[in-house]
This record gives structure tokens, sequence and C-alpha cells, in this order.
């Protein structure tokens, strides 16, 4: 009971602030609130049993990625909106079709998330549960999920040599 | 329901309220550490050798005017100090000043929580108070401040990065993240972290020291080029926000060292039976004596370095401690599993 309520009020913070980060004028505020968005977020993980992912949602998205996003609006001139495209309608249209796929996305989880129950990581070579939170993530990325997780990191790599690239022409 | 909500309750009443005198008293003893360092006497009037200034400073500082600028956006404005301040604060939620002790027949931790991601928790909630600083200098409308938080943002972005890499190497140590484990693996391997780890340390410490915007990284406050710094258009009580955080945000990197580097509330040569007589002091003095340590060499430090130029404040950052901090974690892996 105390769980649902805490859910809820979570999940009418999120969805509340989400709204005001499209619909706030000002793009300093708009960033604001995504960062109040994320914060909320991470109080979910909490609520879920996941502090290690709480953790990283406020160190890497509420700290470091949306720091990033506001010097980018601090520093760019936003004062004129971008040109209207020649089809007005184009955005919204772009706009409906990406809202479809992720509701269907969201959907087919919940449809397979119902078919099967969580149990507990069991590490071969030991008996139980590997105890923390953080332990299970660790181990989880360095065996079952190694290889997306070193894709990961080369795209990240990639993007690192690329900005600084472009940041510094003649090297 | 009193081991559930008084408890925990009682300790955060003692802890936010130690914190905030802890930090009026510091900005006392800074003036007076500085005016000895240079042949002054500090100051004298309030009360004997003035240890009443830090109530004479707060009083001032509440009944000031307090100025918002016509151009500066409202409610960012009054946000940001808010912003910086709460970070500051809530770290202490996870910072053991000693183990659990009996207290009228009841088990009590000397710590709010041990929380299983604890130093994780630290660095992240550091890393949100950066807003305070890039917002206040937005929301000013006023050139210096912007500059300022600028300059300010960069480099606790670029520290962090450093500080975040020296802790990974105390992790792989203690082999948790939780800050009384911390401890207790230094208990049992009897030896303080500093002595096994002390590049880490020595990284740490400088960017304690660029991260709470310290001499002689006080950059963002540089009085010469920028009339003050970020909070240049605050007054009053706001002010002393941003003053609070910086000071509380010191207590913050001298507690996480002592209890990373140090051995947090532990006595020195804490498996050495012959010198139990230590023990009369008891565990939390231990933790406050060491933190004070550090405290009183981050004035000593202001006393006594001249401000870096900002390019070499990056160079030191980017070139020097991140390649050192990476090979350093490098080194600690490779003993790690040749010990192992």
């Amino acid at each position: 009971m105390g769980q649902a309520i805490a859910f809820y009020t979570l999940a009418a913070f999120i969805l509340g602030f989400a709204v005001l980060v499209v619909s706030t004028k000002d793009t300093v505020h708009s960033v604001l609130f995504l960062v109040l968005d994320f914060l909320f977020v991470a109080a979910l993980y909490v609520l879920l049993g996941a502090p290690f992912l709480a953790a990283i949602q406020v160190l890497v998205y509420a700290g470091g990625i949306v720091v990033l996003y506001l010097f980018v609006v601090m520093l760019v001139n936003l004062k004129r909106p971008p040109e209207a495209h020649q089809d007005p309608h184009r955005r919204t249209k772009l706009g409906f079709g990406l809202a479809v796929a992720v509701l269907l996305e969201l959907g087919a989880i919940a449809t397979y998330g119902m078919t099967r129950t969580g149990s507990p990581l069991v590490v071969p070579g030991t008996n139980g549960p590997l105890p923390g939170n953080t332990e299970q993530v660790g181990w989880l990325l360095y065996t079952s999920y190694l290889i997306p997780f070193e894709i990961a990191s080369m795209l990240l790599l990639v993007a690192m040599i690329g900005a600084i690239v472009l940041a510094k022409r003649e090297l | 329901m009193i081991d559930q909500f008084v408890i925990p309750l009682l300790k955060i009443v003692v802890v936010l309220n130690a914190t905030l005198l802890g930090v009026t008293y510091m900005v006392l003893l800074e003036r007076k550490v500085i005016a000895w360092a240079q042949s002054r006497l500090g100051p004298m009037r309030v009360g004997p050798y003035g240890i009443l200034q830090p109530i004479a400073d707060a009083v001032k500082l509440v009944i000031k005017e307090d100025i918002t600028p016509v151009r500066a956006d409202k409610w960012v404005f009054t946000a940001a100090p808010i912003i910086s301040m709460v970070p500051a604060l809530i770290v202490y939620a996870v910072i053991p000043f000693g183990p659990t002790i009996h207290l009228f027949g009841r088990p009590v931790s000397l710590y709010i929580a041990d929380v299983n991601v604890g130093l994780l928790y630290i660095v992240s909630v550091a890393s949100v108070g950066v807003y305070g600083i890039i917002l206040a200098g937005y929301a000013s409308n006023s050139k210096y401040p912007l500059l300022a938080s600028l300059r300010a943002s960069a480099q606790l972005i670029s520290y962090e990065v450093a500080v975040t890499l020296t802790l990974v190497s105390v992790i792989l140590m203690a082999r948790s993240l939780s800050m009384v484990s911390i401890v207790n693996a230094q208990y049992n391997a009897g030896v303080w972290f500093a002595f096994v780890q002390p590049v880490a340390f020595v990284i740490f410490f400088i960017g304690g020291l660029a991260e709470t915007n310290r001499a002689p990284f006080d950059l963002p406050e540089a009085e010469q080029e920028l009339t003050g710094g970020f909070h240049t258009e605050y007054s009053g009580m706001r002010f002393a926000l941003f003053f609070l955080a910086e000071y509380a945000n010191m207590i913050v990197v001298s507690s996480v060292a002592t209890t990373l580097f140090f051995g947090g509330w532990l006595r020195p040569f804490p498996n050495v039976a012959a010198l139990h007589v230590l023990d009369v002091i008891p565990s939390w003095m231990w933790f406050l004596i060491k933190s004070f340590v550090f405290l009183y060499i981050f004035i000593w430090v202001r006393a006594t370095l001249p401000r870096y130029r900002y390019d070499q404040l990056m160079r030191i950052g980017w070139k020097l401690l991140i390649p050192l901090a990476i090979a350093n974690l490098v080194v600690t892996g490779i003993v790690k599993v040749l010990i192992a």
C-alpha cells in the first residue's frame, strides 16, 4: 500500500515535470525541470530497490549530461525560434509517429514483463544470490552483457575523439 | 518506533546543527589563522578574543537588505543559493562519525545511514551542487557573475573526474562502496589507506581544494578580475547561503578524506594492543580531530599559496591529475590481481 502511494506520487511528479520541460518557454527553465525530472526518476529507482542505479542516474544524468545541456543553452543564442519548415505539420506528424512507436514498445515490455517473474541472480560457482545491487550490476555487465558493454564503450570513445577533432581543427 | 523514527530524526537534528555551528566557527578560525599568518590579531572586539564574532556576523547577514536585481531571473535567482546549500548538507547522511556505541542501554550508530552505495551517493549529490553556481551566475543577468560561474562549472567538472577516479582505487582496496565498510576494511588491513594509496590521497586533496573553490584554485571568486565572483549580485541571507555552502563543502571534503584515507573513527594503529591507552579518547573524537587537521590545512594553504592562472588550473587538472589518477587506478588493479 505504502509502496503504491509512493510510486504514484513519484510518477505524477515525473510526468508533471516532463510536461513542464516541453511546455516552458524559457529554455533554461526547461532544462531545470529536466533535472528535477531526473531526480524523481532516481527516487523511483530507490523505490524499486536499485540504489546503485539511482546514484548513477543522479551522477550521470542530473549531474553530468544536463550540466552540458545548460552550457549549450546558456552560451548559444536561442532568442530566435528555429526556421519553420516548408511543411508546417511535418513536426507534428513526426512527433505523432514517434509517440505511437514508444507506446507500442511500452506495451510490448509490459506484456513481456507479465509473463516472467524475476528471480535473484545466482552466480555460478557460489551458492546463493550476490549480496548487493552493485555487485549484481557489475557481474551482469562483465558476463552476460559484456559485448553490448564493450560496444557502448567504443561508441563513447569514438564520440570523444570526434569531439576533439571537431574542436581542434589543427592538431 | 523509536529506533525507526525518533533516533534518526534526533541524529539528523544534531548533525545539521553541529555542521552549521561548525561552519560559522570555521569562518572565525579562518580569519584568525590567516591573521596570525600575517602577524595580525584578527577579530578581537566581540567577546574575549573575538569568539562571539560568528554570532555577530550571522545577525548582520540576516538583517541586511535583501536585493534582487531588476533584470534578474527571479525564480532561478532565488533557487540558486538553495540549490548550492542543500547538497552540501544532505551529504552528511552517509558520513560515519563513529561505530555503533551503547547509549542509555540502547545500541546507537554514530552515522545517519549506512547505504551500500555511500561513496557513490556523496559523489552524485556533490555533482548536483554545481547547478547552484551555474544558475547564480546566469540568473544574476550580469557580466562578471556569468563569467565566474562558467569558470567555476568548468573547474568543478574537470576536477570531479580526477577525484572520482581516485575514489575508484579506494573502492578497489576496500571492496565496498559503503563508508562504514571502508573504515572497517582499514581496520582489518591494519593500515590507513593513505599509506597504501598516497598518490590517490594527494590527488583527492588537490581535487578537493579545487572542488570547494578554495585557494589556490579560488578563481571563481577572484576579486581582482571578477569583482567578487558568481555571487556578486547577492546580498544578505542569500549571500550567506553560498558562503555556508562553501564551508560546509570544506567540512565534507575533510570528513571524506578522513574516512577514506585516514581510518575514519579508528585510533592510530587500531590493531596494536599495546596502544589501548589511546582508547580513552572516544572514537568520534578521533574522527573530529582528524577532520579538524584537514580543515586547518585548507586554511594554511590559503594563507600560503598564491592563486593559479586559469590555464594553469586546467593544465593541472587535465594533463597532470587525471592521467596520474588513471595510472594509479591501473597499478592498484594489477597489484590487487597479483596479490590475490
